[in-house]
């Protein structure tokens, strides 16, 4: 058991940046790191070398993993990441792109950039670090803060609807769409591997505590305790699908919720290119 | 480099200001467009989705424009070079990312035809209102480049042009032409392609782990680091260090400033193109750029005629600015005349140059129609007095 778990530990700080200095920015008992660490698995396990990763992200806590991870890094604009991957990937296609964003950035700022990737089924794994709160500024309400939740701009409660980020991607156009919780950390290492290996837009929801902000103001504990939460509210999907609608109020239904084939944006791209100089 | 032949159309053309942009970008070897279609720039992008995929080329047009912007940065560091344009409203909302092609020192072109503002304004009608906002739309401190032809053929060298300078000073340029540019059509020469000459980026020679990508150098520019070759580099448009953490200090922000201003300060009179006439025995000197520099031409004709001693420069480069040149004219000449299509914005940086040395005149109005020759005429016989 101890061997197996000095294993694990070694592929992890293969891929961190040797040159980079801990702690990192996130609180201690944050779930970013989970999700690091899951993307670190998904990635050894596929096998791919280090050199053909490249990741992108925008602003915000969950932007700040590609500074960690020893890949090809691109930290850029707040909600922007998703146009300057669409970029990389299509100057090259060779590369395995992964987005890391958060529900501020992905869903606010960036939600037009996002629906059209989506649309696009462009061959980027996009993996959505949701907390449900705005974390590196100080815990505003973010487009997934749920209804009534407290925030520092929804001290009253927020009053406003939020975004389901799965049905948003699947209703766009992601040929690749799971949820799955920062205590699922198997399950989430899976879905990423499954991600990366889709041919088209993989989007992953992973949800994850903010204790320091949305736990502290809404009363939901430690990291400790938001992790068990999830654990408890989680319901797979094949299990999910014998609920009612009653049943699975507050539920987090966790699983590769969708999942097709369709044509990839650079593929296709290229099929145009080359028939046009074929014809010639 | 020699440009390849396949991306050159060599011949004489009919074309407007907006395709010639277009094949300017072509057979400067771009083969990434992002880009969302605005008046009066649309053109542009039209074409490059008709030409590029014919030359294994990608055009794609993105959701808005910042993320046109975003994917040019992008598929920039992914080794190709690339380009986008737009107009009014669209340059507003390039401005985030432009500042960040600034703050990761990547090479690209991004085109913007003038039309009148502010706001929607005059989305058909030509302005050359933005110029204040290329130098200091985004922001913070930086120093720019920006070119303005006055013609299609301008307008196809201009681009070449700026992708050599994109590519030499590792910087995004700005090509400031006009909706009278980009839809005038003229008479546009396309050279051979071994008459057209490249600059190809300048990549590190170090090895990965020990190749930084915002290295110092002598010469201010840093070589680029490509991407997928083992360097695995960190990019951030938060402060950085040289290699490229984030590093949130005093110290750091002014060595990372400092060096976006000073490649572009250092290299100034190399990169200031001005074409000057008559300016040697001149009295007053008449400043102009883009398609402003045409429309003064009957007016400095009819002036010289009755024996005005009138120079003209016509700057190719509006910025940096030729503060160096006006300064000298000022303490010669008894006027400056800036002729541009906005209330003096340029005419700002000429007054201030001038430092009350000379007299400085604006020829300015709010856009939508080129000026009027007698106005201009008016001003120099005002100015000459």
């Amino acid at each position: 058991m101890a061997t197996a778990v000095k294993q694990k530990s070694d592929v992890i700080l293969q891929y961190l940046r040797p040159h980079k200095k801990m702690p990192s920015v996130w609180c201690a008992g944050c779930g970013n790191g989970i999700i690091m660490s899951a993307i670190i698995r998904a990635v050894d396990k596929l096998g791919y070398s280090k050199d053909e990763v490249v990741m992108v992200s925008g602003i915000g806590c969950s932007s700040r993993m590609p500074i960690y991870l020893d890949f090809n890094a691109l930290h850029t604009t707040h909600g922007r990441a998703l146009g300057f991957a669409t970029g990389v990937k299509f100057a090259r296609p060779d590369l395995k792109v992964i987005v890391i964003t958060g529900d501020g950035d992905a869903l606010a700022i960036g939600g037009n950039h996002f629906i059209h990737a989506c649309r696009r089924n462009i061959d980027i794994t996009t993996i959505l670090i949701n907390n449900a709160i705005y974390g590196m500024t100080g815990g505003q309400g973010s487009p997934a803060t749920p209804s009534g939740a407290f925030s520092t701009t929804t001290p009253y409660g927020n009053v406003e609807k939020h975004f389901e980020p799965c049905e948003l991607a699947r209703a766009a156009g992601a040929t690749y769409v799971g949820r799955t919780t920062v205590y699922h950390a198997t399950q989430m290492e899976k879905m990423i591997a499954g991600g990366l290996a889709h041919s088209g837009f993989a989007f992953i929801e992973a949800i994850s505590n903010c204790q320091t902000y949305f736990g502290r103001l809404n009363r939901k504990g430690d990291a400790v305790a938001m992790i068990k939460s999830f654990k408890e509210n989680a319901v797979m999907l094949g299990k999910a699908k014998k609920m009612s609608e009653e049943e699975l109020e507050g539920k987090i239904v966790i699983g590769t919720l969708y999942r097709t084939e369709k044509t990839e944006f650079c593929d296709e791209y290229q099929r145009v290119i080359d028939s046009l100089q074929g014809g010639k | 480099m020699k440009a390849d032949p396949k991306n050159v159309l060599t011949g004489s053309h009919y074309l407007d200001g907006n395709y010639a942009c277009a094949e300017g970008a072509i057979a400067a070897g771009c083969k990434f467009f992002g880009g969302y279609p605005i008046t009066p720039s649309t053109e542009i992008a039209e074409r490059v989705s008709q030409r590029f995929p014919l030359l294994g080329g990608v055009f794609i047009q993105m959701e808005d424009e910042l993320a046109s912007m975003a994917s040019i940065l992008g598929s920039s560091w992914g080794g190709v070079k690339s380009m986008s344009c737009t107009s009014g409203p669209g340059f507003s909302l390039m401005m985030e990312n432009f500042g960040l092609g600034i703050m990761l020192e990547t090479p690209c072109v991004l085109v913007n035809v003038q039309r009148g503002g502010p706001s929607t304004g005059l989305p058909t009608l030509p302005g050359q209102a933005d110029m204040m906002q290329a130098r200091w739309g985004s922001h913070g401190d930086y120093e720019v480049i920006a070119l303005a032809p006055d013609s299609p053929q301008e307008s196809f060298e201009l681009v070449i042009h700026a992708f050599n300078l994109s590519e030499k000073y590792r910087m995004p340029v700005l090509v400031m032409t006009d909706e009278c540019v980009g839809h005038m059509t003229e008479k546009v020469v396309i050279p051979p392609a071994e008459e057209i000459e490249l600059l190809e980026r300048k990549y590190t020679d170090k090895k990965p782990g020990e190749a930084l990508p915002f290295e110092p150098t002598s010469d201010g520019v840093s070589p680029m680091i490509p991407i997928g070759k083992g360097h695995k580099f960190h990019i951030t448009g938060l402060t950085h260090d040289y290699r490229g953490y984030p590093v949130i200090n005093a110290e750091t922000q002014e060595k990372n400033v400092r060096r976006l201003i000073d490649k572009v300060n250092m290299h100034a009179d190399e990169i200031i193109w001005l074409e000057e006439k008559d300016v040697e025995d001149a009295e007053v000197v008449i400043m102009a750029y883009g398609i402003s520099s045409r429309v003064i031409q009957p007016a400095v004709a009819k002036a010289r005629k009755e024996g005005i001693k009138i120079g003209q420069i016509k700057m190719v480069t509006v910025w940096p600015f030729p503060e160096k040149r006006v300064r000298e004219l000022a303490g010669k000449v008894k006027s400056l005349i800036m002729v541009e299509m906005n209330y003096g914005q340029v005419f700002l940086e000429m007054d201030r140059c001038a430092a009350g040395k000379c007299r400085t005149y604006l020829v300015g109005h709010a856009g939508g129609t080129v000026h009027n020759a007698v106005d201009v005429y008016n001003t120099i016989k005002e100015a000459v007095k």
